[in-house]
């Protein structure tokens, strides 16, 4: 049978419309529903303005909202302002406060996923675990490029969950990490803002070839002379990894969600850049049934040359999960 | 992310000690404003001191210097919220059209380097 996996938004994707005013948050949760998506996940930073003194009027608000567009509350972005003071760094005293702070916020909002910031040192997070626990909302560290999976940093939670025996530690990919085409939105706007054609291909050329960024920013910058928006293309590598997607089914008990990145959908439903050909398989072989939940981060690639259509990217990127999860077929 | 839309369109005026406009936060979510480090303002190509910059995110009457910015731990500048930066000079701002240039300094914790964020923009200010 296939794959149980199931579509959410994050209210992230629609970022460009919010912004501006030209859409209400539950403008973004009923198009969410619209094209059957059932998760909806929030930023609170963004999305809640009395953050963080979010009123229980409002997180009735919240369930409300989302319930009456037969969705729920899938996951909650939080932050934490170890910056807050310019004298001096918050103290791990001050950070566990902050999380927990949130945490508390999550289980409010009946929410049972926290997506962590991967900044956030593990020994933090270690004291964090009981809350969590507590709370029952599992802590998730974003899998974020130029991290991957296996990544020292990323092992490093890992281990302390492992180690803590917690189910409410582990990880949270973002699907950035398995960008095996260049985006063909970031090359356009570099040759827009003076990239020569030439330059541009050789450094798509590498990105297809794999090779690692640093020989090619020195390439473009020094041997080729590059100019400003061609040497800024070149380092855009350094955050552009390709991971194995097969590794998601060593580590898929370690995450419930999914941050589905994306930076353009083509008019046909297909995405020229991360491999979600690859990607949903692997996670339905794993009988993973978490939420891929849509990121579109595609609104600052294009905005100075023609509107933003966040729904229609969004819609589109429904188009090609539903196509793939159906083609799926689970071991059970 | 937000750059070209930091500086509100038709917003500037002249007020009686020079002028103010209203402006949004370059960044994806809102941000305390002791984490605004920094807004830098130029006029016709002529920068402006920070001392004569005052903000207020309030809908007016709670107007701060960047300094007062740096050490307030209760009001933010929300996600697309507009805000007032008015700046404090020896006369109104004539009519007529203006260059005015807008950049934000944002201490992000997550990132390794301040965040920058910058608009440019000609307006027009009503005779």
């Amino acid at each position: 049978m296939p794959s149980t996996i199931k579509r959410g938004v994050s209210l992230y994707s629609f970022q460009e419309e919010l912004f501006l005013r030209q859409m209400t948050v539950e403008d973004a949760i009923a198009f969410a529903a619209s094209i059957g998506a059932t998760g909806i996940e929030v930023l609170p930073e963004q999305n809640m303005p009395s953050f963080p003194n979010v009123s229980d009027a409002e997180v009735a608000w919240w369930k409300d909202t989302v319930a009456k567009h037969g969705c729920e509350l899938s996951c909650y972005d939080m932050f934490l302002d170890t910056k807050i003071r310019k004298d001096r760094p918050m103290t791990d005293e001050e950070q566990v406060a902050s999380i927990r702070r949130d945490l508390e916020l999550c289980h409010r909002l009946g929410i049972r996923s926290m997506r962590i910031l991967v900044f956030v040192r593990p020994e933090i997070l270690e004291k964090c675990v009981p809350y969590a626990e507590a709370l029952d909302v599992h802590m998730g560290v974003e899998v974020h490029a130029p991290w991957h999976l296996e990544h020292a940093w990323i092992l490093r939670t890992i281990d302390t969950a492992d180690r803590l025996g917690t189910k409410h530690l582990g990880i949270l990919p973002d699907m950035g990490i398995f960008m095996k085409h260049y985006p063909p939105v970031f090359r356009a706007r570099f040759e827009r803002q003076g990239a020569r054609p030439e330059v541009a291909q050789f450094i798509v050329d590498s990105h297809e070839a794999k090779i690692m960024a640093e020989y090619t920013i020195y390439e473009v910058a020094v041997k080729m002379g590059g100019n400003k928006a061609e040497v800024a293309m070149a380092e855009t590598l350094r955050h552009a990894p390709y991971a194995n997607p097969k590794r998601l089914a060593e580590y898929a008990p370690y995450f419930r969600h999914i941050q589905a990145k994306f930076y353009e959908m083509t008019p046909e439903a297909t995405d020229p850049s991360i491999s979600y050909d690859e990607v949903i398989p692997v996670l339905a072989a794993a009988e993973w049934n978490g939420y891929l939940s849509s990121e579109y981060e595609g609104n600052r690639w294009i905005q100075d040359v023609e509107p933003v259509d966040s729904r229609e990217q969004v819609r589109r990127q429904h188009t090609m999960f539903e196509r793939l999860i159906g083609a799926t077929t689970t071991a059970s | 992310m937000f750059d070209k839309y930091l500086i509100v369109d038709d917003s500037l005026r002249a007020t009686a000690d020079g002028f103010a406009f209203d402006a949004r936060l370059g960044y994806y979510r809102g941000l305390g404003l002791s984490m605004v480090e920094d807004l830098v303002v130029t006029i016709d190509d002529e920068p402006v001191a920070r001392e004569a910059i005052r903000f207020d995110e309030t809908g007016g009457g709670a107007p701060l210097t960047l300094d007062e910015m740096e050490t307030n731990y209760d009001r933010q500048w929300n996600f697309g919220a507009v805000a007032t930066i008015s700046v404090i000079a020896s006369e109104p701002l004539a009519p007529g059209a203006h260059s005015l240039t807008l950049s934000e300094k944002l201490r992000v914790s997550y990132l390794p380097f301040p965040a920058m964020n910058s608009d440019a923009k000609t307006l027009e200010v009503a005779a």
